[in-house]
Formats: C-alpha cells, structure tokens, sequence
C-alpha cells in the first residue's frame, strides 16, 4: 500500500512581502517528501481557505511579518470552518510575539513557528501530527 | 601598467610564503586547522593568508587611486568623513502620522541628522486604511498615509528646507513625493529648496522584496517620470535609491546583493535615456544607491568599496558620462536586519555595532543602524537611542573616521574586493546575454538565485556549519525579557475615521477631474507627476491615485517561485 503523501499549502496572508521563510519552508517540506503549493505573497484569507480546499491539503502554513497575524490567521481557519473544511490543520509563523500565542491556539491554529526553528522541528513536528486524509 | 610591488619584494614574499605553507603543513598534526574550509557568512572561501602576490596585479592609479578621483574605490569625496561625517538617519513610521512625528523629533532633539520614512504595509501597496485588503495592517509596520491631510501632520515642525527626507516607498512612490512637494509648497518651500531621497526601486520589489502592484514595464516607466522630474524641477532630490539591502535581507550572497544592485542600476539608467531622451549627465548625478550592512565585516567593506569602482566603470565605459558626479555610488546602509536574533536580544546591539563599523569603513553617507528589538517589533524609544548612539560612539570615539579608507592596501582587502567585483561583473554580464533586468525576472533567473542562497544559508545553519550566536550555538540562558512595542488597535479605527472625513469635506468633483487627467497622462506617456501633485492637493487618497495605475497598467502578481 503506498501512503498517500502530505500535501501542505504554504501561504502568505495580506500585504506583507517579507517571503524568505516561507520560501525556504516550501522547498524543506519538498525535500521532506510533501506535496507543496506555495500562493506566493499577497493572498487574502479568501483566497487562501479556497485555494486550500480546491487543492485539497492536509495542513496550511501561513507566514506573516508584518504584525496583521492577529487578524489574518484566524480569520483563515474561520472561513475554513464556514466551509467544512475544519479537518485542515492550520499552523503559522513569522514574527509573531509570544503573547499573542494564547489568542491565536484558542482561535485553532495549531502550532506557531518562530525564528530559530529548525526546519527539521517544523518538519518532524506536520510528520508526527499530520495523517494524511482521504 | 605600473607595478604596485617592485620584483624583489613579490620574490621575498613568494619566498617567505612558501616557507610559511611548509612550517604549516610540518604543524599540521600538532596545530591543524579547526575546519577545512574557512568562507564568509555568503560562503565566499577566504585563504589563511594573503600576501603582496594576491594584488601583484594591481595597478594603483587605474585600481585604487585616491578619494575623489576615479575609480572612487577611496570615496567619492576628496575630504572622506573629515569633510562632512555620514548622515545619522534613523527609518522611523509608526501608527498613525502623528505617533511618527513624535518619534522624528526625538530623533532629531537626540543628534540624528536626516529622516527616514517608514510606512505600513497599505500604504506601500497603495492601499487606504479602509481597504479591506488593509485590514489588521494600519501602522502596524510604519505610518499609515492615506491622504494629504496626513502627510501635513507628518512634517509638523519638520523645516523641510534644513532637513532632507527619505522615503522608503516604491509603488505610490509618486503620489507620497507629490505629497512632500505639496507639503513643502504649503510651507512656503520651493521644490528646489528640498532634498531627499524615494526608494522607487521597482526592480528589486520584482526580485526580492514583493512590494508590487504593477507589471515591470509600467513600473520603471513611472520610475522614469520620477527622474525626470526631478532632474528638471527638484535638483536637490535623489529621484531613485537603488536598493540592494532587501535582495540581502531575502537571503542573497553579498556578491549577488552587489550584481543585482549594479545590474538594477543600468536598467533604470537606459530607460530614462531612451524613453526621456535625457542626457546621462542631467540624471545620473541624482541616483543613489542603497546596501546591507551585513555581519561579515570584511566581506562587507569590500563590497562597498567594489561597488563604488564598478558604478563608476559602468558610467564611465558603457553610459559615456563626462560629469564626475554621474561617477559617484553614493549610499545609504542599513545593518542587516536578518542577521539579528529573537534571541538572546542584547546581543543585537554589538552586531549593529560591528555592522555600522563595517560601513562607515566601507564609506557609506548616510546610516540607519537597527535597533535590538527591532527582530520582534518596531523599535521602542529607548532601543532606538541606543542604536543611535551607536553611529555616534563610531563618529566620534573611535577615531576610525580620522582618516579615509583606512584598508586600503590591505593585501586581503584589496584582493576580497577585486575578487567580488570580477564575481559581480560575471553577474552582471549574464544578465546583459539574457536581455536586461526585466527579462532576467520574466525567467525567474534573481529570484532563483536568491532562494538557492536563502536555502543554503538556512541548512548550514540547522546543520551547524554557520554560527549564529544564541541559536545554534550559545543557546542557553540569557533570554531576558525586552519591553516590545504594540500598535494599538485604536490606531486603525482612528486613521479610517480621519480618511472618511477627509473625503467628505474634500471636492469630490475636483478630485474626479484630477483623476481623469492622471489617467490620461498615463496613457498618452505624458509625466504623471505634476498631475499627481494636484491630485494630492485636492485630497486624492493613495489608493485613488494606485487605482488609476492599476487600471492602466494592470496589476502585476507574484509567480510564487521557490
């Protein structure tokens, strides 16, 4: 039986430019053996929740430096639960301060990544979590 | 060619260094190296020893020369740092215009020498506060400007005929100059009595800092404009900073920081000549530069020092120049952002410090050294005084600015930045057979280049290979807590209130009309600036002015490479 592989949807949510980490991310997770689909920068929440279930991912990684994480990042897994598409786990990261940690879990997001993550934790961490769906 | 080293001396070096590997090898089993290979932070290999064979070749009247002189390896000005120091100029923007008029005044009570401009995101992709493409953005990275109304409260008490201002804006880099030049008129300012600085560097928003809204062609065409006008009515104004640092900070080499900078430079030089008919020396005076202060001291000397001889040969040889002037890669630096560390944070304070001191020896004119939280937010007052005090302590105390291009001669520096240099020319000229810049970026070919880099950089550091301090090494203790700024939520609510006032006091038909003629000037290639002038006048907002190039010349997306 061949597993189904990860698929992962890296993503840049609003106007922020700053796109190295989510860069750098698609193409570990490519090496990790996932599915990648990177939107490239400037994605509304929209745009991302129905790019995530057209593509039909397992997990959407949102990146975002600019400080709008507070608004974008739930905002996302809201429109994902309007439509049905609660089983897609969000994770996000950037510069995002640790006290906004609480607000953003509570709102679903799943894990948060900062600077200094390895990209093997980050990896290892959608491995272990992660079951493919079908 | 005149021989830098008489024979004798290259043969008692040739001898001495021989001698030198062979004790080397005899020691290597009691005294062998720590790692095989030695390179920089961009992975460029250095040797352990260099010597007057590595610059034989050197010519020093054609190589090196003196400041103010051609190639400028030294310095554009004659008199270095003793003449005029570099501008202290802090990048300050903040909530709402008045929060950052705050800030620049406490800069400038506090010894800064210029002003730097940061706005939020929607107003770099020309955006009003109420677009619901802003939400959760306003002043959360800079000042939110959606009309003219703000931009005068931004300049309160700033004397804009003393104190020049940079601009780090690019798409609506047109509108937000029109608003200095509508502000300055409003003090009784002449146009030709300002000076300053907009980014408007398209080219390296394509390749590495994805601040975009319309397709490359258009967007230099407007840059065009911008030169023009300049050259013909604001003389005192650097029309276009040509910007290396975000290509750096997106995760290039030095080299290709240096190449694509460089290569940026002469696209924007051949457009204004061949759509403006303007000849090389009305302009290019007026064209700055602007780099990466990045950790590796060395490497980053050398890549100012190359930068100024390249710029001037590119001048010189392929635009025909004649004004020395049109010779000069004047700069801005800022330290490398992306070589701060979330943790840790303290720490951030001596690399700025080492990196300011790379570029004030690589002759830089102007500086904005990172404040130590700025990896987490936007800089609190008191990390911004520090970070000040930082270039100030390098003016004053240390004496590095004594004398000019303290370096040079150095047999590792000189062949560091020879090497570099001939690296960048490889660059430069692979960008020449694909056609140009813009070509370039239609392949992909930068933004590839940058992410081979970024990814390169990222796995030696999780595989230990590069060091960061506090993160792959050092890592335990010292994560002190630092007061970090928040943007208030209010400041949204309070800047959509003041744009929704603005537009129901303003002349709606006046701005309709200035619109309609914008658009016409952007189609018949008319110079949209004086029609963005009086639109701003008449409170056109940022995004009024960006809706009508968007709607001309469409709107460019990313292609998302990785």
């Amino acid at each position: 039986m061949t597993e189904r592989k990860i698929r992962i949807m890296v993503a840049k949510p609003g106007l922020d430019g700053h796109d190295r980490g989510a860069r750098v991310l698609a193409r570990a997770f490519r090496d990790a053996g996932f599915e990648v689909i990177y939107t490239g920068c400037h994605q509304s929440p929209e745009q991302i929740a129905t790019a995530a279930i057209q593509e039909d991912v397992d997990v959407v990684g949102l990146s975002c430096l600019s400080g709008a994480h507070r608004y974008l990042f739930p905002r996302v897994v809201e429109l994902l639960k309007g439509r049905g598409a609660e089983d897609i786990t969000v994770i996000g990261g950037g510069i995002i301060p640790e006290a906004d940690f609480p607000s953003l879990y509570e709102a679903g997001i799943k894990a948060i990544f900062t600077p200094g993550a390895k990209l093997d934790a980050i990896v290892d961490w959608i491995r272990t979590t992660i079951v493919p769906r079908n | 060619m005149n021989m830098y080293f008489f024979k004798e001396t290259l043969k008692q070096s040739s001898d001495l260094t021989r001698k030198w590997e062979d004790e080397v090898r005899r020691s290597a089993g009691t005294a062998i190296e720590q790692k095989a290979r030695w390179s920089t932070v961009s992975d460029l290999e250095i040797k352990p020893l260099y010597t007057p064979e590595d610059i034989a070749q050197t010519d020093f009247s054609r190589d090196i020369g003196v400041p103010g002189e051609f190639p400028f390896l030294r310095g554009n000005q004659a008199t270095g740092y003793r003449g005029r120091l570099w501008t202290f100029r802090m990048f300050a923007g903040m909530g709402s215009a008045k929060d950052t008029n705050a800030r620049w005044h406490m800069l400038l009570k506090g010894g800064q020498t210029g002003l730097s401009t940061a706005f939020d995101f929607p107003t770099l992709m020309g955006y009003d506060s109420d677009s619901p493409k802003a939400r959760g953005e306003c002043g959360r990275c800079g000042v939110a400007i959606d009309t003219l109304e703000d931009f005068l409260t931004l300049m309160e008490g700033v004397p804009m005929d003393r104190v020049t201002t940079s601009m780090t804006i690019n798409p609506p880099a047109t509108v937000l100059w029109a608003m200095y030049c509508a502000a300055a008129e409003h003090k009784g300012v002449p146009l030709t009595g300002i000076g300053g600085t907009i980014q408007n560097d398209m080219l390296k928003e394509f390749i590495a800092q994805k601040t975009f809204m319309c397709p490359p062609e258009p967007s230099i065409r407007l840059i065009s404009d911008t030169v023009e006008f300049g050259a013909k009515h604001v003389p005192k104004w650097n029309t276009i900073s040509i910007s290396g640092y975000h290509i750096r900070e997106a995760g290039a080499t030095a080299i290709q920081e240096l190449a694509f900078t460089l290569r940026d430079g002469i696209e924007y030089v051949e457009d204004v000549i061949r759509r403006k008919r303007l000849a090389v020396d009305e302009f290019a005076p007026r064209l700055s530069f602007f780099f990466n202060a990045h950790i590796d001291f060395f490497e980053e000397i050398c890549k100012m020092r190359a930068a100024r001889r390249i710029w001037a040969k590119v001048m010189r040889d392929r635009f025909h120049a004649q004004d020395p002037r049109s010779l000069w890669l004047r700069f801005h630096t800022q330290t490398a952002g992306c070589s701060l560390t979330a943790q840790q944070p303290y720490n951030n304070v001596v690399r700025t410090a080492i990196e300011a001191l790379a570029s004030v020896m690589g002759g830089t004119q102007s500086l904005h050294t990172n404040s130590l939280d700025e990896v987490l937010a936007l800089p609190s007052d008191h990390a911004v005084e520090i970070a000040l005090r930082t270039q100030q302590i390098i003016a004053e105390e240390t004496g590095v600015a004594n004398t000019i291009d303290p370096l040079a001669g150095s047999y590792f520096v000189e062949a560091l930045t020879n090497e570099m240099e001939s690296k960048a020319w490889e660059y430069i000229e692979k960008i020449d057979a694909m056609g140009g810049m813009i070509a370039a970026i239609d392949k992909g070919f930068p933004q590839m280049e940058i992410a081979d880099a970024a990814y390169r950089f990222q796995t030696a550091i999780d595989a230990g290979e590069k060091v960061m301090v506090g993160v792959n090494k050092y890592a335990t203790g010292g994560n002190y807590q630092i007061p970090v700024v928040e943007i208030d939520e209010q400041v949204e609510v309070g800047q959509i209130e003041r744009l929704r006032s603005v537009r129901r006091r303003r002349d709606s038909r006046a701005v309709r009309r200035d619109l309609d003629d914008l658009k016409q000037a952007c189609k018949t290639g008319e110079n949209v600036m004086p029609f963005c002038i009086d639109a701003v006048k008449d409170m056109a907002t940022v995004q009024e002015i960006c809706d009508v190039y968007r709607e001309v010349f469409g709107e460019y997306r990313d292609p998302g490479l990785y």
